[in-house]
């Protein structure tokens, strides 16, 4: 029986075939809302089976300048939802005029993982800030269906954090306190998640923009701090 | 081609020599002969009005609206052929919905006065159609609340967004205008239809660009201009249609309606009083010339 085992394998069931589908991103992501706005983060590892395909990924993407999102699921999926979004949040911006708002990213983001539910693997996370509405944090999970929340965590390795999450949670934290927060949730799931670790990268959005920041696992994830 | 005329004028998406489109300048003149139509945008909502001519007894009074919905916040009324108006209320409500589908929010009054421009101006380059018959005016008023996107479940924070930008400007009334060549502008006071001459120098007299009319003055002015304008075909007898929208905090909590009847009697009773003042004035004056003979 040559075939018996067939194609759709992961690698490592047949020892060649590596389905594409399962290039799994974002195996913990969060983001949350602070005084001025809101942070993500996110840790850094893309997986094939039991092989780390690239250990400094970054999964933070930037669909309009303050409106980013986390991915996780299936690397391909969630890359094209993000860039499809992109297309028509830069498109939105140039014909009305104004900038999109988190709210107009959720809905796109919301249609297309839930008019195409049967083909993706994609839970994304959405967070973003404007002077209008401040940071706002929407989460859509598996189905399709949209969130709104004070913070919200994602991938597998989010299981292993909702009661750290939710029993170091506050609301309004200063910018400081929303970065440790993050840092040691995700350092938490990176701990105990084998599909989780790398670097914890994060992005800061307020009034001022878009800051970048990155911990490393040498120094127990504590700095280096902004890079950007 | 038959021995009158130039031709240039037989179809449409044909320029003549000195680059004028004929087929949009005839859909004009249809439009001229309309019933006027204006539009008034105020500090706290957006007033449209017709002045409906009754071409028969035999129809019911207050029947065939000439003001359409076309979402929630937005209204929309048009002088010229009525069906082609029709046609035109039915295209923006796509419109209305498809903007609601993608992005889980109403439309703002101007996207959906670019989209309608657009739609508009496309019958303007195709041999096989012919320009609108109508020119539009479009009021709508954009929320100044914020919106949760539609079917969203939950509300973040209970304390609220961090970071809010406190009177960052949002929402407000919107009032376009389209014409048959698919032009238009956002304007403070609109007019169209027979009477729009003298409508517009009424409108030009309320000094709305200071942002002062409150929207019940506007409703009062507004069924005043409509009589103006009906003075020149006193001939005709005529219906008042009205509707409003108001900011959220207003009467109708930002939604598009047709004015209530009491008001709309009120103001059309302020309407009359108003024309019979003129006259009053014009009679004194007529007196005063024959005095100085």
């Amino acid at each position: 029986m040559v075939s018996s085992h067939g194609v759709s394998g992961m690698l490592g069931e047949d020892g060649i075939h590596v389905d594409m589908n399962h290039l799994k991103s974002g195996e913990v992501n969060m983001a949350i809302n602070f005084k001025d706005g809101v942070i993500l983060g996110a840790d850094s590892r893309t997986t094939t089976g039991a092989y780390i395909a690239n250990r400094v990924t970054d999964k933070l993407t930037q669909v309009h300048d303050t409106i980013w999102c986390c991915r996780s699921g299936s690397a391909a999926d969630t890359q094209a939802v993000a860039d499809i979004v992109s297309y028509h949040l830069n498109m939105y911006g140039v014909v009305n005029d104004e900038a999109p708002s988190t709210q107009v990213a959720a809905s796109l983001f919301q249609e297309l993982c839930y008019e195409n539910k049967d083909a993706l693997s994609a839970g994304i996370i959405i967070a973003g800030y404007d002077p209008r509405h401040g940071g706002q944090v929407y989460s859509i999970p598996l189905g399709g269906s949209l969130h709104k929340q004070s913070f919200a965590i994602g991938g597998s390795g989010s299981t292993y954090i909702y009661g750290y999450t939710d029993a170091h949670w506050k609301e309004q934290m200063t910018e400081q306190e929303g970065i440790d927060f993050v840092r040691s949730a995700l350092s938490e799931a990176i701990k105990w998640d084998g599909s989780s670790g790398g670097v914890i990268r994060m992005v800061v959005l307020t009034n001022k923009g878009a800051v970048r920041h990155l911990y490393l696992p040498d120094n127990g994830y504590t700095g280096p701090g902004v890079t950007n | 081609m038959t021995s009158i005329g130039t031709g240039y004028d037989l179809s449409n998406s044909v320029f003549s020599p000195d680059g004028r489109n004929f087929q949009v300048e005839y859909a004009v003149k249809a439009v001229e002969n309309g019933g006027t139509a204006v539009g008034i945008r105020c500090k706290d909502g957006v007033v449209l009005a017709v002045e409906k001519i009754i071409t028969s007894k035999l129809l019911k009074p207050g029947a065939n609206k000439r003001i359409a919905s076309v979402d929630r916040h937005v209204g929309i009324v048009s002088a010229g052929l009525v069906p082609d108006g029709r046609h035109f209320v039915s295209r923006a409500r796509d419109e209305a919905s498809a903007w609601r589908s993608t992005y889980k929010a109403p439309i703002p009054t101007s996207a959906l006065a670019n989209r309608l421009g657009g739609y508009v101006q496309a019958y303007t380059l195709y041999s096989s159609v012919r320009p609108f018959g109508v020119t539009s005016i479009v009021g709508g008023w954009d929320s100044e609340a914020e919106l949760a996107v539609d079917g969203q479940v939950g509300t973040g924070p209970k304390s609220g967004s961090g970071g809010k930008v406190e009177g960052t400007p949002a929402g407000g009334p919107g009032l376009y205008m389209i014409e048959p060549s698919g032009l238009y502008w956002g304007y403070y006071g609109a007019a169209t239809g027979k009477g729009r001459q003298a409508a517009k120098a009424e409108l030009e007299k309320l000094d709305l660009t200071s942002g002062n009319l409150s929207l019940l003055d506007g409703v009062k002015e507004a069924a005043r201009i409509i009589y103006v304008a009906h003075e020149d075909s006193k001939d005709k007898e005529f219906e008042l249609e009205m509707s409003w929208i108001s900011s959220h905090e207003g009467p109708t909590k930002g939604r598009h309606e047709e004015v209530p009847k009491e008001l709309r009697e009120e103001a059309e009773k302020f309407a009359r009083r108003a024309l019979e003042g003129e006259d009053e004035e014009e009679e004194e004056k007529g007196q005063g010339e024959q005095m100085e003979e």
